[in-house]
């Protein structure tokens, strides 16, 4: 115990028309309350699949997998994390508040505490003021922020991320980068962040997991040596290069 | 507004159009000029009777003695009206239970979806006979049989879109709602309903108009003399000698599918908001 997410020898297989294809092999993993923990790897390296396996929304072929100290399907039951995908998945029907409020709906929480609670997150991701929007009304990066603070409404401790920043420009995304590093500091979340930008990881991250693909698989695991609470200056400290280079450098297999 | 200025200037084109062609056929005889070639069709009253003369014999006894042309329609036009708007409900709930059915169950699909579509190869003109005597056969008045057409005109078109609309949400949307733990009715009503919607409504807008028709059709067989059906056979028969009723009651038949179809427009404004309804 302790850990929030154990993997040990976890392999996934997809049966294809074509045959079997080995999206994972023999990954072991653990991750403590409180990580930051990056997934970084060329496409194809199961990465998001990883971050599905520990969601339960895919399940393992072979190994065993410890979420929470429970099985991945009871942690899903029990609402232990949000998850936020690269595009927002804001349902459109739905204004902002009501977004947020879908989670709790499901949970057959109260229509005043759930009003409390998703305001209260709104807020956090400063979209105080654009409760009643629609979603189209939004741009990409608050969509992104609505659909952040939906993953966050049941307090899960942990937060699983599939590239939710792979999507708005250069500029948004840094903004969100260190909007993120706020919230998960505030909020004492585990967050597990699947990515395939470098500086995004490294810069978020109190560790970035490198993967290979053919098969998916772990390479190395390195912890980031950058202090708290990062900011613009982070991103000009010589570390922040340093590591950006261990990673990139593993990512090539060295 | 617009879309009122544009629909009212199509219509005095095509007046307009009519009236001209009327025009030119008095003008050049009924014969294309240089040629022994007939215009087609004649431009003369009996075939092409004038615009107004259409809309004053709306205003004009349809019997000696009796109402109003349109009155007697509006009258059919109402009778008409519930059989189509019963058998477009009956329809409309039939063809989304069949499309919930089949996006719950790929068995229930696989065994049903190929009789449901091969259903519609039937001609309704040989069906509506069948469907009106056996309704009567099974005492229910003869406006029910006829919805029963409505219905089968009905139900498919809202089925096939229900099944398109309740599989359109992204993947991620429905993998949202299994990490929440949501039970497949959760699912069902608050992601999948709803991103159907704009599909089901684009279906029951063409369905608006075939359970009218069908209804129409539903009536011409069973001959019985209330409805629109009726009422366009017996001014069919007199067409030589008094066309303009025939165009009259074409229009009421008309206007009363617009009404319809516009009714499930207005429904579907005060059910999906602007921003992402369909255009069509």
């Amino acid at each position: 115990m302790g850990e929030i997410v154990a993997a040990r020898r976890v392999s996934k297989v997809f049966k294809t028309g074509k045959g079997a294809v080995e999206a994972l092999r023999d990954i072991d993993l653990t991750i403590d309350p409180g990580e930051f923990v990056s997934l970084i790897g060329p496409s194809g390296c199961g990465k998001s699949t990883l971050l599905r396996l520990v969601g339960d929304l895919l399940t393992p072929t072979a190994g065993e997998l410890v979420v929470n100290g429970k099985t991945p399907a009871q942690s899903r039951l029990d609402h232990d994390y949000g998850i936020a995908f690269q595009k927002a998945t804001l349902l459109d029907w739905r204004t902002a508040i009501e977004n947020v409020e879908l989670p709790l709906e499901l949970m057959n929480v109260g229509r005043d505490q759930r009003r409390a609670r998703a305001t209260e997150m709104l807020e956090m991701v400063e979209l105080g003021e654009f409760v009643n929007a629609n979603p189209w009304q939004l741009s990409g990066g608050m969509q992104q922020r609505v659909a952040i603070a939906r993953a966050l409404a049941l307090r899960p401790p942990l937060l699983l991320m599939d590239e939710p920043f792979g999507a708005l420009d250069e500029m948004t995304r840094e903004s969100m980068q260190q909007e993120l590093l706020r919230i998960w500091r505030e909020t004492d979340t585990t967050i597990i962040f699947v990515t395939h930008s470098i500086p995004e990881a490294v810069f978020l991250s109190t560790r970035v997991v490198v993967m290979a693909s053919r098969p998916g698989r772990i390479v190395d695991s390195m912890p980031v040596d950058l202090s708290h609470p990062r900011g613009v200056d982070t991103r000009e400290d010589e570390r922040f290069y340093t590591t950006l280079t261990e990673v990139r450098e593993a990512l090539r297999g060295r | 507004m617009l879309r009122v200025v544009s629909f009212i200037g199509i219509l005095l084109l095509l007046v307009a159009i009519w009236e001209g062609y009327k025009l030119l056929g008095a003008a050049l005889g009924g014969q294309w000029p240089g040629t022994e070639i007939e215009m087609k069709p004649r431009p003369d009253n009996q075939n092409m009777p004038h615009v107004w003369d259409m809309v004053a014999a709306l205003f004009q006894p349809a019997r000696r003695g009796g109402d109003s042309l349109i009155s007697a329609l509006l009258v059919a036009s109402a009778y008409t009206l519930r059989s189509a708007v019963l058998g477009f409900v009956i329809g409309g709930l039939l063809g989304f239970g069949l499309g919930v059915a089949f996006v719950r169950s790929e068995m229930a699909e696989r065994a049903f979806l190929p009789y449901v579509v091969a259903s519609q190869t039937i001609p309704i003109i040989a069906l509506a006979p069948i469907v009106v005597v056996w309704g009567g056969r099974l005492g229910l008045p003869s406006w029910m049989g006829v919805a029963l057409i409505s219905t089968y005109l009905t139900f498919f078109p809202v089925a096939i879109n229900t099944l398109r609309g309740l599989r359109s949400p992204e993947w991620t949307a429905t993998e949202m709602f299994r990490s929440y733990a949501a039970r497949p009715t959760e699912t069902l009503w608050k992601l999948q309903v709803p991103a159907a919607l704009p599909y089901i409504f684009t279906a029951l807008k063409v369905s608006a108009t075939a359970s009218i028709v069908g209804a129409i059709v539903g009536e011409l067989p069973s001959g019985f003399g209330e409805g629109l059906g009726r009422a366009l056979l017996q001014f069919n028969q007199a067409f030589t000698s008094d066309p303009s009723k025939l165009y009259a009651a074409v229009l009421v038949a008309s206007v009363a599918g617009i009404f319809f179809v516009a009714l499930v427009t207005l429904a579907e404004w005060l059910v999906i908001p602007a921003g992402r309804r369909v255009e069509n």
